[in-house]
């Protein structure tokens, strides 16, 4: 399946005041969905010195875009920033699987039930995969819009590079996705243990982000049951409509034209509730989902400063030892200046990323707030038009 | 001291069809006693609230008689009475503790002494009433309506005390489908002249229903005759000389299986409306919870507005699943069982033709008897078989007019229901379509509220 369209939903919905930058713009253009993997396009536009060309596309899979945010995790350099979410690895699974156990299933039911439920299964497998497009996509523009992360050679080799970037070892991703739950492990503990910070703006951030990454991620896993909920809901007015045609198409007093004119209506209604609980897992579920993720990586990111200010008591400690001594000073005093530069580097461009994750947390939240209100209005403004008019119709008749 | 514990009461006949099938709807648990899948418990009052409207909401709602309707009446009796079950009671203690409904009649028709009254039934008085109006008329081909359904767990949980959600939710089903029972008794013109209805109604004292144990030898026996009656049924072979009979058996069956299937689905509406709200309730709290920890003010604020929203959203939901349950479901599950009265109805008309049938073969070996008499000359055996021939000549004969009587009934009868059930359907489905109606415009107000609060974030 090739899609585009509804992927540039998505991005501006999770990234509001993402300029669109003459120097580096970069888009998923294309998706192709095989068997079991993902190809994204991925398309650049760049007035930028370091590109060959002006614009170009290569094509990626997903495990290319989780070493690049690997490689930015181990750049100590980077360690003061942010770094962007990793994308979520594509899951057609459980979607595939209700196709299989609909194809197996087809002789149990009527065509036109058969047709309804397979249409519907489509859509699913569409709206999934649209999602997994629109995550990759986020990514990569939050990298572009960063200025010191968009200058990483890293990203530009993924950018440019038309080769395959051969880093599909499986070896390699385990070890680092191990590398990676270690970190977060440690990451509470360093954060959350006794040590007031000196710095209030920090201290501040470390309560609010532990309490906050938590109530995400309870907020993001009601929503998905919520969601699921509503369209399950929607799957059985899909039924109800069935049946009443049935009924209708059987009867044989004068209520036939009555149920039709129902089943009709089921059917419709069944639309715009389907779309009710695509919506609200957009702006909704997707949205909590996001900032679960954000939030973890501002947690990482005041792990590392916490660590950098460890590493730099602990060569306090070390160049006091070495002046009592009288033994290995200057190294100790280099040693000493290193960490102190490294942590208020660290520090300077802390503070500025975690003021800048507000800004883009607020601003993501009011557009889908707003988008969310506006969307549940016109749904319920539309099943309202609906309902009045097969009731309109009805009472005429009855 | 009597405890009425669950088994069927219905007539024989009546059930002989459900007997054989699988999936009978008695057989099955009521949908609300069980707790629903998303656990989050609902507290009586959001129950009880909602029930006042429900009850606006099942029985009055779907019997308002139109002028025409009281005018097409066939008999010329305008007519006019409205029962309300109300007022459930709970008498006694422990196991030997009991319902009680306060019935209550409001009616202009002569035939009854005041034009409002009311008394205190309880549930097996109803199944008492349906027993004697079944023995009395089923097998004359009268569609009797089905009283509710017994039910152990449900009412085992009221009798034990248990004031939790789930056995409030019983009681009021319960209510509403005696309500329901009732007003679909007393519209029948043949069945309103009963006697025994009319005592049901009036009387401040009536005799104890007796014979509706379960479990007792004679309810096993009852099940036991009720399985023979089956499978005697299917061998029967009856000559239909009328195509109407065998058209409309055909008709019912079609619409019995449309109707279960239709049911199944609108009580998996039931079910996922019901953990789409609790679903939501803990959505709403959570949502509380991270306005709270939010930092920015304005966020916050929308956040903890937005939590609001899907609070009352959520009590949306839970009305919305009570007018999916009531008026919907349970009206589907009310035709499901009374169209199994009906091919009740047909089965008597194949016994009765059976009997008919059985007395003309008797007649031919009595007359056969008397011809071989005739033969061996033996005068008193010929008068004896004579007065056999008489007798069974008049059995014959009552045979063929009690199948006539039985067919024109089972017509008459059959275009009755067909009537009620179109309209029955139509007023109770345009109710519901209404229930819809409401929650969009109610929806429609909640977000209109939000929206501005959303864009107040700066």
């Amino acid at each position: 399946m090739r899609d585009t369209s509804v992927s540039r939903l998505l991005l501006k919905a999770i990234n509001v005041d993402l300029q669109s930058d003459a120097a580096l713009q970069v888009d998923i253009s294309d998706a192709l969905s095989e068997r079991d993997k993902v190809k994204f396009t991925v398309h650049t536009k760049s007035s930028l010195p370091n590109f060959k060309q002006n614009e170009f596309s290569v094509v990626r899979q997903h495990e290319e875009f989780i070493w690049l945010h690997d490689s930015f995790i181990e750049n100590e350099d980077y360690a003061g920033y942010i770094i962007p979410p990793a994308p979520p690895r594509p899951d057609f699974d459980a979607s595939r699987e209700k196709l299989q156990k609909l194809g197996e299933g087809e002789g149990s039911m009527t065509k036109e039930e058969f047709t309804k439920m397979k249409q519907e299964l489509e859509a699913e497998y569409l709206a999934i995969f649209k999602k997994t497009v629109a995550m990759h996509e986020v990514f990569l523009c939050r990298v572009a819009a960063h200025p010191i992360l968009r200058k990483d050679l890293n990203f530009h080799v993924f950018l440019e590079y038309n080769q395959d970037l051969s880093v599909r070892g499986k070896n390699k991703k385990e070890k680092l996705e191990d590398f990676f739950k270690n970190m977060v492990k440690s990451a509470d503990g360093v954060i959350v243990s006794g040590v007031k910070d000196v710095d209030d703006f920090f201290e501040h951030e470390r309560t609010f982000l532990l309490e906050y990454h938590n109530r995400v991620k309870d907020a993001s896993a009601k929503s998905d049951r919520m969601t699921r909920s509503h369209k399950s809901a929607a799957d059985d007015y899909n039924r109800i409509g069935s049946s009443l045609y049935a009924l209708g198409t059987q009867d044989s007093t004068d209520i036939c034209k009555f149920f039709l004119k129902v089943s009709e209506l089921f059917d419709k209604t069944r639309k715009i509730e389907a779309r009710v609980s695509a919506d609200e897992d957009l702006k909704l579920s997707d949205l909590l989902k996001y900032y679960l993720r954000e939030s973890q990586a501002a947690k990482d990111l005041l792990y590392r400063r916490s660590r950098s200010l460890v590493d730099y008591e602990n060569a306090n400690k070390a160049l006091d030892k070495a002046r009592a001594k009288n033994k290995d000073v200057l190294q100790a005093e280099t040693s000493q200046q290193l960490c102190c530069q490294k942590f208020e580097k660290i520090s300077e461009s802390a503070k500025q990323e975690l003021i800048d994750f507000k800004t883009r947390r607020v601003a993501a939240f009011r557009k889908n707030l707003v988008e969310l209100a506006e969307l549940e209005l016109k749904h319920a403004k539309g099943n309202l038009q609906l309902l009045q008019n097969c009731l309109a119709v009805l009472n005429g008749d009855t | 001291a009597e405890v009425v514990l669950d088994d069927d009461r219905e007539d024989l006949f009546a059930e002989a069809t459900e007997e054989v099938s699988l999936d009978s709807p008695e057989r099955e648990p009521i949908l609300s006693s069980e707790p629903s899948p998303a656990v989050t418990p609902v507290t009586p009052t959001t129950l009880i609230a909602p029930r006042i409207e429900s009850k606006s909401l099942s029985a009055p709602v779907i019997f308002d008689r139109s002028r025409e309707e009281i005018e097409e009446e066939a008999n010329g009796d305008v007519f006019d009475i409205e029962i309300g079950v109300s007022d459930p009671e709970k008498v006694g203690d422990g196991m030997n503790a009991y319902m009680a409904y306060r019935v209550t009649t409001k009616t202009s028709l002569s035939m009854f002494s005041k034009s409002e009254f009311s008394v205190k039934r309880r549930f097996s008085d109803f199944l008492g009433l349906h027993s004697k109006l079944a023995s009395k008329y089923l097998h004359v081909g009268y569609i009797v309506p089905p009283a509710p359904e017994k039910s152990i767990v449900g009412m085992t949980k009221v009798k034990v005390g248990k004031e939790d959600s789930s056995s409030t939710e019983f009681v009021e089903k319960r209510r509403a489908a005696l309500e329901r029972y009732l007003q679909r008794t007393v519209k029948h013109p043949t069945l309103l002249q009963d006697p025994d209805l009319r005592q049901f109604l009036e009387s401040s004292e009536l005799p104890r229903a007796v014979n509706t144990q379960a479990l007792s030898g004679a309810g096993i026996l009852r099940m036991v005759n009720k399985a023979a009656d089956a499978v005697n049924k299917m061998t029967i072979k009856m000559n239909e000389s009328d195509a109407w009979f065998e058209e409309k058996q055909q008709q019912f069956e079609n619409l019995d299986q449309q109707l279960r299937k239709l049911h199944a689905s609108v009580e998996a509406l039931v079910c996922h409306r019901k953990e789409l709200s609790a679903n939501t309730a803990a959505f709403a709290k959570s949502a509380a919870m991270l306005g709270n920890s939010e930092d920015h003010t304005a966020l916050s604020r929308a956040l903890s507005q937005l939590a609001e929203v899907e609070e009352k959203i959520d009590q949306l939901h839970q009305e919305q699943a009570f007018a999916d349950f009531y008026m919907f479901s349970e009206l589907l599950s009310d035709y499901i069982r009374l169209i199994a009265a009906v091919k009740g109805v047909f089965d008597h008309r194949m016994k009765c033709w059976q009997k008919w049938e059985d007395a003309q073969i008797t007649l031919l070996k009595k007359r056969e008897t008397e011809a071989k008499m005739m033969v061996a000359n033996k005068p008193d055996k010929i008068q004896q078989a004579k007065n056999e021939i008489r007798e069974w000549e008049a059995k014959v004969q009552q045979g063929e007019r009690d199948f006539e009587q039985i067919s024109k009934t089972i017509r008459k009868e059959v275009g009755r229901f067909e009537k009620e059930r179109v309209k029955d359907f139509k007023t109770v489905i345009i109710k519901y379509l209404e229930s819809l109606v409401q929650t969009q415009q109610q929806l429609i107000k909640y977000w209109e509220a939000f929206l501005p609060e959303a864009k107040a974030i700066a």
